[in-house]
């Protein structure tokens, strides 16, 4: 029943996205434009890694497209609560989890698609890296994604009005991009900063992609990489899931 | 036979300014194949009730039986068996009338061909026919009324719970709405519960009326029954009768809601 429920809302909000092409599209913009505009300025630059500045810049504009993307996930479902569509779902014997799971499945979905474009994009910008490598990077987009949008759902089941919502998510997501290291490796920065950063989950996910784009496959990089990445998937998911089944909103 | 039963429902919502009693104990039973007008001043306390009884909203005390089922023990079973229309209704505007109604035979876990000849049925019935392939947001407000209640009687409930339908609607789009409610309780033998603000419409549709004021049941019975003691005989206007029971005049002295 679940995989059945899952199918069906999975569809529904596929069917949802597809019937917005320009959003789709538009989602890819903002790292699009750090890449034609910010990646240039590095190229000459000593960033400290193997491989090239666009080995470095792209596993990190991967991971801000999930982050920004996948983190403003929950406004459609408070337009969906004004409708009254999520409470007519909700008085049918559909399962909750799949209420939630359709919703963040869709999503993964949308931002691997979206990732593949970028990565294309910065293919033509002058970008080399293996294949397996770009393949775990889209992995961690997808993780990443399932992670953020699950909590971004279940925020927005609580919250009232969009108003709370948006301020809310800007105040997380900022600093999780600036602390990550997304942009330039934090390794590049004084000493506390690049402490700091290591409190910030996105720094493990950014580093192991960033091995990944080099060719360097069993890191400890990497193991931290997928470590936190499916721990965070499974906690955010059980927040989720919690909210979805209790509630009254 | 008794269909819905329930026994000091209530429910506190916990707010900043302290706890809010928008139920206080509703105790109500309803005979199947009635329809039962759930009246009250603005909040009184009927939606919540409404959302409790539909499992939306989880209750803070009492209990209540749907058609057989324990509203605490058995919600699933009680999503089976009835169907809810929300006042603001239910539907997203891009979609098209005939996705909609499929993708709630689908939520039922009808397969795809019965789903789809639900759809066609349920729009044959409800007279959505000739927009079937329109988006639910180029229906006028009638027809999106009658889509949200199709949607609800999508696996034939037992008890259908209304929310204020015919509110906003012009003077044909509510008789025709009268008659569909009508034929649904005489036809289906469906137990219909709905809430209203017009009285004219509680007068004429309902078997028994029950009116709630600040959270707790104060009045109940046939609308004649009410009239003669409380608006003082038989041929008084409901709308007399009822700012007796709630013991509201025209400009109430104390507007303040009683929940939110």
């Amino acid at each position: 029943m679940l995989l059945h429920d899952t199918a069906l809302i999975y569809g529904r909000y596929l069917r949802q996205s597809l019937r917005s092409r320009f959003a789709l599209l538009f989602g890819v913009l903002m790292p699009l434009l750090y890449l034609l505009f910010f990646g240039p300025l590095l190229t000459d630059l000593p960033l400290g890694g193997r491989g090239s500045s666009w080995q470095v810049l792209v596993p990190g504009l991967l991971l801000q497209l999930g982050l920004f993307g996948a983190s403003f996930a929950g406004f459609s479902i408070i337009i969906e609560k004004g409708q009254g569509v999520v409470e007519r779902m909700r008085v049918t014997p559909v399962s909750r989890l799949a209420l939630l799971l359709g919703r963040v499945l869709r999503d993964a979905t949308v931002f691997v698609f979206q990732a593949v474009l970028l990565v294309l994009a910065a293919l033509a910008m002058g970008l080399r890296a293996p294949l397996p490598g770009v393949l775990i990077g889209f992995a961690f987009v997808a993780l990443l994604t399932v992670s953020l949008a699950s909590l971004s759902y279940a925020l927005a089941m609580k919250v009232r009005t969009p108003q709370e919502f948006g301020p809310a998510i800007n105040a997380m997501t900022m600093p999780m991009m600036l602390l990550s290291g997304l942009m330039l490796p934090m390794t590049l920065g004084p000493r506390w900063l690049d402490v700091l950063s290591h409190f910030i989950p996105f720094r493990y996910l950014v580093d192991a992609v960033r091995d990944a784009y080099v060719g360097s496959y069993a890191t400890a990089h990497m193991l931290y990489g997928v470590l936190v990445a499916v721990a965070f998937a499974a906690l955010a998911v059980t927040v989720g899931t919690r909210v979805f089944r209790t509630a009254g909103a | 036979m008794t269909i819905i039963s329930t026994a000091g429902l209530a429910r506190t919502f916990r707010t900043k300014l302290g706890p809010v009693e928008a139920v206080r104990g509703i105790d109500l039973t309803v005979r199947e194949g009635e329809i039962l007008g759930f009246l009250g001043p603005n909040g009184a306390g009927k939606t919540t009730t409404l959302r409790m009884l539909t499992t939306l909203l989880a209750p803070t005390g009492g209990a209540a039986t749907v058609a057989g089922h324990d509203l605490a023990t058995d919600p699933v079973g009680v999503r089976r068996v009835c169907g809810y229309v929300a006042q603001s209704g239910g539907v997203d505007t891009q979609i098209t009338v005939r996705e909609e109604l499929i993708t709630q035979g689908r939520l039922y876990r009808l397969t795809k061909a019965q789903a789809a000849g639900r759809a066609e049925e349920l729009a044959r019935d409800l007279g959505l026919g000739d927009v079937l392939d329109r988006k639910a947001g180029t229906l006028s407000g009638g027809q999106r009324r009658r889509l949200d209640i199709a949607l609800a009687l999508t696996h034939r409930p037992k008890v259908l719970f209304l929310d204020e339908p015919t509110t906003g609607l012009d003077p044909g789009s509510r008789a025709d709405l009268w008659d569909l409610i009508r034929r649904l309780r005489d036809e289906h033998r469906t137990t219909v519960f709905l809430t209203t603000h017009y009285l004219d419409e509680a007068d004429a549709l309902s078997d028994r009326l029950v009116v709630v004021d600040k959270g707790v049941v104060v009045a109940e019975g046939t609308p004649s029954a009410l009239k003669l003691r409380h608006g003082g005989s038989i041929d008084a206007s409901l709308q007399d009768t009822f700012l007796a029971i709630t013991g509201r005049s025209a400009t109430p002295a104390d507007a303040a809601p009683v929940a939110v």
